[in-house]
């Protein structure tokens, strides 16, 4: 009606699955026809702690993957960290529990029209959507390389059917416990130029977002990340996710990460006015 | 059975139900109408405006709290004339009925943003919002103090005429909010809204520093609606015949009756559209099946009913 999230719907959605992968939960959530609007990049909005919870806000969560089968339909799968209250919440539903969903809502990652050399960015439980990504990017018949890090081996989300959808996946971890030790953004600026890349996705922890979009500055690599910012509504009323972010003309405005993102242009976020109070 | 008569009125202005949005709490009316047609509730009150476009505070703008939230977005709009043009004139549009609410550094900025909206066409109502909390400067917050509240009111009384209905917006963070009550209604106003948020903080056991950018914000949520029922209850017991628009905390039509009770003729839902995109409409039913099972022929009977005396039935 108004353009913004208009393939949006509010529903009782039962669970059907809820698997420990790791130090998360890869949880699958049956939406029905909704499944065909929600594209990689997109969230999902869950109301958490049941009727007369304490918690009055929805939590935000990524969509990771889409599936369709003939038991349940269409599907919708996210990856849980259960660190806090609602996520746990979340975390210790059972298979045919319904939950209050609103979906899919924001920014989707921008799928080009011709086959390009993509390199993928993922921090922690941040590369899920990306799997989902890749196997879209394949399809466009895309070159796919991936890049996943975290602090330590255990927060790394690699599903094993994930691997087939990249040309490549090289793993960093700061202790070193699992893959390469150190930084993922450490190879990056070597491998844009031995790949040619033309595209980085990201996802991940917005440190890691601003030193993607740092060592991209003044190239032409396009650089398309999703953003984490706390969000009360996910549905842009209530003003709080805002990031400080240009417009062509180089004005900088405080845009909602939940309808202008998640996914953003990394080149157009002002990353050092993130939680500063802007001047207009 | 006879049909329950669910209008409401604020002055001279009519709604077909009492239930609203909350100022600030629907942004430009877009985002809710993707969920449900604007129309079918009482009325948006659109986002409190400035004649500048405002940035806002600083990130992190908000943290969960048991019940409730604290919010500290400190009025970020696109300004009078971006408002007029684009989020007024869709609203106009959709044929919403509209509360503007506007919002001021002083009280000459008050009276020039209600000379703006003067002889605009498809204007229920102006709230004056003279309780955000979420100012550089607590001497913004007019409502604070009777003289300061006066001065914005019968600025925007004088430079509006007397057509519009004026709803006066206050905060609960006073000694005696039926003074400043009075106070608003003689120098000009036709309604009160209460309650704004409570001024509120949380601190970050991490970083053990205040945790919003604004260090302090506004406690909404079901937290928040005894305080509300309080400073209605008050208010209306003092000034039984000034309309007053409620709110706080409501998420249930029982919350919205409790409201009404104290002596809301209407009632805004803010923090629980955010938990639920379409509760205005859950509210809006459940407080319909409520006026109906009580017995009530209208929702009119119901405003103040808590106030009746001791010896009346029911």
């Amino acid at each position: 009606m108004a353009g913004i999230n208009r393939s949006a719907a509010q529903l009782l959605a039962t669970i059907v699955g809820n698997k420990k992968v790791g130090q998360y939960h890869q949880i699958l959530i049956s939406v029905g026809d909704l499944v065909a609007q929600c594209k990689p990049g997109n969230f999902v909005a869950i109301s958490v702690g049941g009727l007369n919870s304490k918690m009055v806000l929805r939590r935000a969560f990524a969509i990771s993957r889409t599936t369709t089968s003939p038991q349940y339909g269409g599907a919708i799968e996210l990856i849980v960290a259960p660190f806090g209250n609602g996520s746990s919440w979340l975390c210790g539903l059972a298979e045919g529990e319904q939950i209050d969903i609103t979906l899919p809502l924001g920014t989707a990652f921008g799928i080009p029209t011709t086959s390009v050399n993509a390199l993928l960015v993922g921090g922690g439980y941040g590369s899920a959507p990306l799997f989902g990504l890749a196997e879209v990017l394949k399809e466009r018949g895309c070159r796919v390389d991936m890049l996943l890090g975290a602090s330590t081996g255990a927060k790394i989300y690699a599903p094993l059917e994930g691997k087939r959808s990249v040309n490549s996946l090289r793993i960093f971890t700061e202790d070193g416990s699992m893959g390469e030790t150190g930084r993922i953004t450490a190879p990056i600026a070597q491998l844009v130029s031995e790949l040619q890349i033309d595209v980085i996705y990201s996802c991940g922890p917005m440190a890691m977002l601003k030193a993607i979009s740092e060592i991209l500055a003044g190239g032409d690599v396009v650089h398309q990340c999703a953003v984490e910012e706390a969000m009360a509504c996910g549905i842009g009323i209530c003003m709080t996710c805002v990031l400080p972010v240009k417009d062509e003309t180089g004005k900088i405005s405080n845009l909602r990460s939940c309808i202008d993102g998640p996914v953003m242009d990394g080149a157009a976020i002002e990353w050092d006015l993130v939680g500063k109070t802007l001047v207009l | 059975m006879s049909q329950l008569d669910f209008s409401t009125t604020l002055g001279n202005a009519w709604f077909p139900t009492p239930i609203f949005t909350a100022s600030g709490c629907a942004s430009s009316g877009k985002e809710l109408a993707q969920f449900f047609d604007l129309r079918d509730m009482g009325a948006i009150v659109t986002k409190s405006i400035m004649t500048k476009p405002r940035a806002g505070r600083a990130t992190p703008r908000m943290a969960e709290t048991p019940s409730g939230m604290l919010n500290s977005i400190g009025l970020q709009g696109p300004g009078i004339d971006a408002f007029l043009a684009n989020d007024l004139a869709w609203l106009v549009e959709q044929k919403a009925r509209i509360i503007v609410s506007i919002a001021g550094e002083t009280a000459e900025e008050f009276a020039s943003l209600a000379r703006r909206l003067r002889g605009v066409a498809g204007i229920s109502a102006l709230e004056v919002n003279i309780s955000c909390p979420n100012v550089e400067n607590r001497g913004m917050v007019f409502a604070c103090h009777l003289e300061s509240a006066q001065t914005v009111i019968e600025g925007v009384r004088r430079t509006i005429g007397g057509d519009l209905p004026i709803i006066a917006k206050l905060s609960p963070d006073v000694t005696d909010i039926v003074s400043i009550a009075r106070g608003v209604i003689d120098a000009g106003a036709d309604g009160l809204a209460l309650i704004n948020t409570v001024l509120g903080m949380v601190i970050n056991p991490n970083t053990m520093r205040p945790h919003l950018g604004g260090r302090t914000g506004g406690l909404s949520g079901p937290a928040i609606r005894p305080i509300a029922v309080r400073a209605i209850y008050q208010v209306h017991e003092a000034l039984p015949k000034v309309p007053i628009l409620g709110m706080g905390g409501v998420s249930s039509g029982a919350d919205a009756f409790e409201l009404i009770l104290a002596g809301a003729s209407a009632v805004s839902v803010g923090t629980a559209s955010f938990g639920n995109p379409t509760a205005i409409m859950k509210i809006q039913n459940e407080l319909r099946q409520i006026l109906t099972d009580k017995g009530f022929s209208s929702l009119r009977e119901a405003v103040g009913f808590a106030h009746r005396p001791e010896s009346s039935v029911r």
